[in-house]
């Protein structure tokens, strides 16, 4: 009888399941600890699903067309490629050693990865599923952005402490930009004029001209009973209309929002504890950010400037990216 | 003995990187501020870079054969750490058209340091690794050639060489006996563990050790409730009568009023490894062995940790230690300023070691700086276990009205060091 009832219940959930409205976006998010990708219904902001990948998971980022997810797994020195739809590796790339951070062309047909313990840039072809090339770069590459068309490639080296800007066609450094301590994360804007650099020890964010080379301003930031070296810069994400930008502050346990217009901090967001990345719905009406030690995903609402939720995701989570 | 850095083998591709840069060369020769003969000897270098040097002195010494057969035996601790540094400078200086060079003086054990001093002037070395005990870095201090230089004490944790024995070429990358007891002692009254028993080995470095422990107990709570001196003799590590002495040994030696905790002060490590888990009670050890504050230790992979491990044991094919650690924060420092400055130039790169614009990312959560009073570099320090980290001092809530680090150590009202900077 008890068999039977639960196999009602289950033909019961199916169509359930299958008919929940999709509208509302999927985030996933990388479980440095516990070697899984947590699938988070941007609807009922509950988990539905838990991928298990290979060592160390940390950069996460969709494929061109959305349907894959590239997934750094640093111990495993590859990366592995997530099919969406089953929840299943599909195959990995090769990726150079111990790969923390990536980023993917615009046209997605290559991935730009960082190599953490070789000084090293690695270039993959994604369809053809191998490196084409290598670019040395600073002690401990991290950070990477590319611009919008391209042709420019941000890499950040965490002991050199530079915003290295590479060529994509010619695979050459053509510039490098010292920023403060441990720079971690690159983002051009949407117009590609500026780069924004994010610096972890020294707690700010250099905002780089990206034709000039120079850095025009620093942003620093100041959380009332939080001691200085708790401020540690790391995530860096910006609304579409390039009004905007938020940055995660790491341990400070805070998301400060900036008018990129004056680059003034406008305010903070306290959410879970140390918050190294973020990532905006479609609609740009919610951030989501990945907090280590917390173990969960802070949701916040941009139009009321509210945190609304936080998710246990599993341990120590880290990338995010989110799927319209 | 003169021996000069190379480039490990998987650097071999490096050559072809220096290309680009050396077509640069016409408009950098302008710059050119280190001495050109000292210049010379290293292949590997850019013609074109401006050239600084950095001096690593030591003296040999016995190697150090940990009680432990899982630690390994370390025959060129210290300099390995430097090497790795300069490694480090050096691929951030191709994209600022500065390269570095090591200059190792390894003195024989009864070397005259003098002469050591005298061999680094005279190739024009300014920056100097000193990896050297107290005695003997303050003889390189005083030194007439070594006043013009800036010596990092990678080694000696010495409170005295940060009070009455301070020096003004001298920056320390070691932390001091006071900062470990410090970070031990705020551990432990974060623990609630305030009654210590300690027990001292015969090296006179102990005695300096266990004084630091009782300093540190009245600063932040804690009592010694029993003082024990180690008097056993302890040999070669591989004996065999193996465990008997020592398991019928310890419990005899560790009997007394009851305490929290047994700090241990054993600097060589003669016997402190032996103690825990054979001690009368059942308590922890902490100190020198057990519980260890320390600047470095291999159970550290946070904060990037494991990229600064990988790399060093790629290098050196052993685990770094805190003297590997302490030369590579020396080496670092120098190249930390020179690619802030943009300059190589003595002074310029001094000015700015000593400015409080300096932060150095250590690889321990938040920046690095030398303190203005008595030249130690501030730092975090780690609570080791034998196999995991167990916590990071300075503990939350030991507040300070400039930083927490500075409740670690002399602070600038309690030192003693009076230097005109």
């Amino acid at each position: 009888m008890r068999y039977l009832l639960s196999c009602t219940l289950l033909l019961l959930a199916g169509p359930v399941l299958v008919a929940e409205p999709l509208l509302a976006e999927t985030i996933f998010v990388s479980n440095e600890k516990d070697n899984q990708i947590a699938v988070v219904d941007g609807d009922s902001l509950q988990i539905k699903n838990k991928i298990k990948v290979g060592r160390r998971p940390r950069g996460i980022t969709l494929s061109a067309d959305g349907t894959q997810l590239y997934v750094c797994v640093g111990d495993d020195n590859r990366i592995d490629v997530v099919d969406i739809a089953s929840g299943k590796i599909v195959h990995t790339l090769p990726s150079g050693p111990d790969p923390e951070l990536f980023v993917l062309s615009p046209d997605g047909t290559k991935l730009y990865v960082a190599n953490e313990n070789d000084n090293m840039v690695t270039v993959i072809d994604v369809a053809e599923r191998k490196a084409i090339g290598n670019i040395q770069v600073g002690v401990e590459p991290e950070g990477m952005g590319i611009s919008p068309d391209g042709k420019i490639l941000v890499n950040t080296s965490e002991t050199t402490n530079m915003a290295h800007f590479i060529d994509t066609e010619k695979h050459a450094v053509v510039g490098n930009v010292l920023v403060d301590s441990r720079p971690r994360v690159a983002r051009f804007t949407d117009d590609g004029k500026q780069v924004w650099v994010s610096s972890e020890i020294g707690g700010t964010v250099s905002v780089i001209d990206a034709a000039a080379h120079k850095v025009i301003k620093k942003i620093r930031f100041e959380v009332t009973g939080v001691r200085r070296e708790a401020i540690q810069a790391v995530g860096i994400q910006m609304t579409k209309d390039g009004k905007r930008a938020f940055v995660a502050l790491g341990p400070a346990n805070r998301i400060a929002e900036i008018d990129t217009g004056s680059f003034e901090v406008k305010r903070y967001f306290l959410v879970g504890q140390r918050v190294w990345n973020l990532a905006f719905s479609p609609d740009e009406k919610r951030l989501y950010t990945t907090n280590g030690i917390s173990n969960d995903l802070s949701v916040i609402d941009l139009e009321r400037n509210k945190v609304i939720k936080s998710i246990p995701v599993g341990g120590a989570p880290w990338g995010i990216v989110v799927k319209p | 003995m003169v021996r000069f850095w190379r480039w490990p083998e998987r650097r071999s591709d490096l050559s072809k990187r220096w290309q680009p840069v050396a077509a640069a060369l016409p408009l950098l020769g302008l710059l050119a501020l280190a001495p050109p003969a000292a210049a010379q000897g290293s292949g590997s270098q850019d013609p074109g870079a401006t050239v600084v040097l950095i001096g690593y002195l030591a003296r040999q010494e016995d190697p150090r054969t940990p009680l432990s057969f899982l630690e390994p035996v370390a025959t060129d601790e210290g300099l390995q750490g430097a090497r790795l540094a300069l490694a480090d400078n050096n691929t951030t200086g191709v994209f600022l058209k500065q390269s570095y060079r090591l200059v190792e003086q390894v003195l024989p054990q009864d070397g005259d340091i003098s002469a050591g001093v005298k061999a680094l002037a005279d190739e024009g070395v300014r920056f100097v690794v000193a990896d050297l005990p107290a005695d003997a870095l303050l003889a390189a201090a005083d030194r007439p050639e070594a006043k013009p230089m800036v010596l990092f004490n990678a080694r000696a944790t010495d409170d005295a060489l940060r009070n009455g024995q301070c020096r003004a070429n001298i920056l320390h990358t070691a932390p001091s006996r006071r900062m470990l007891a410090d970070a031990l002692a705020q551990y432990l009254a974060w623990k609630k563990w305030p009654r210590w028993s300690l027990m001292t080995g015969r090296d006179p470095g102990n005695a300096l050790y266990a004084e630091a422990v009782r300093r540190a107990a009245k600063r932040f709570g804690g009592r010694i409730v029993d003082e024990k001196s180690w008097t056993f003799d302890t040999g070669n590590r591989r004996t065999d009568t193996g465990v008997t002495t020592i398991q019928s040994d310890i419990p005899l030696a560790t009997q007394g009023p009851d305490y929290d905790v047994l700090v241990v002060a054993d600097e060589a490590g003669d016997f402190g490894d032996y103690l825990d888990g054979r001690t009368w009670y059942p308590r922890p050890v902490a100190g020198t062995q057990g519980l260890t504050a320390t600047a470095w230790s291999r159970v550290n992979e946070q904060w990037g940790g494991t990229q600064l491990q990988s790399r060093f044991e790629k290098l050196a094919g052993r685990w770094m230690t805190p003297r590997d650690y302490a030369a590579w924060l020396a080496v670092r420092s120098v190249g930390e300023a020179a690619a802030r400055t943009g300059a190589t130039g003595f002074d310029s790169l001094t000015g700015y070691l000593h400015s409080p614009d300096f932060e150095l990312a250590g690889f321990k959560g938040e920046a690095l700086s030398f303190r203005a009073w008595d030249g130690q570099m501030r730092q975090p320090i780690l609570i080791a276990g034998p196999r995991m980290l167990v916590s990071v001092s300075p503990q939350e809530g030991f507040l300070h009205p400039v930083t927490p680090l500075d409740t670690l150590g002399d602070d600038a009202p309690e030192s003693k060091c009076r230097l005109n900077r």
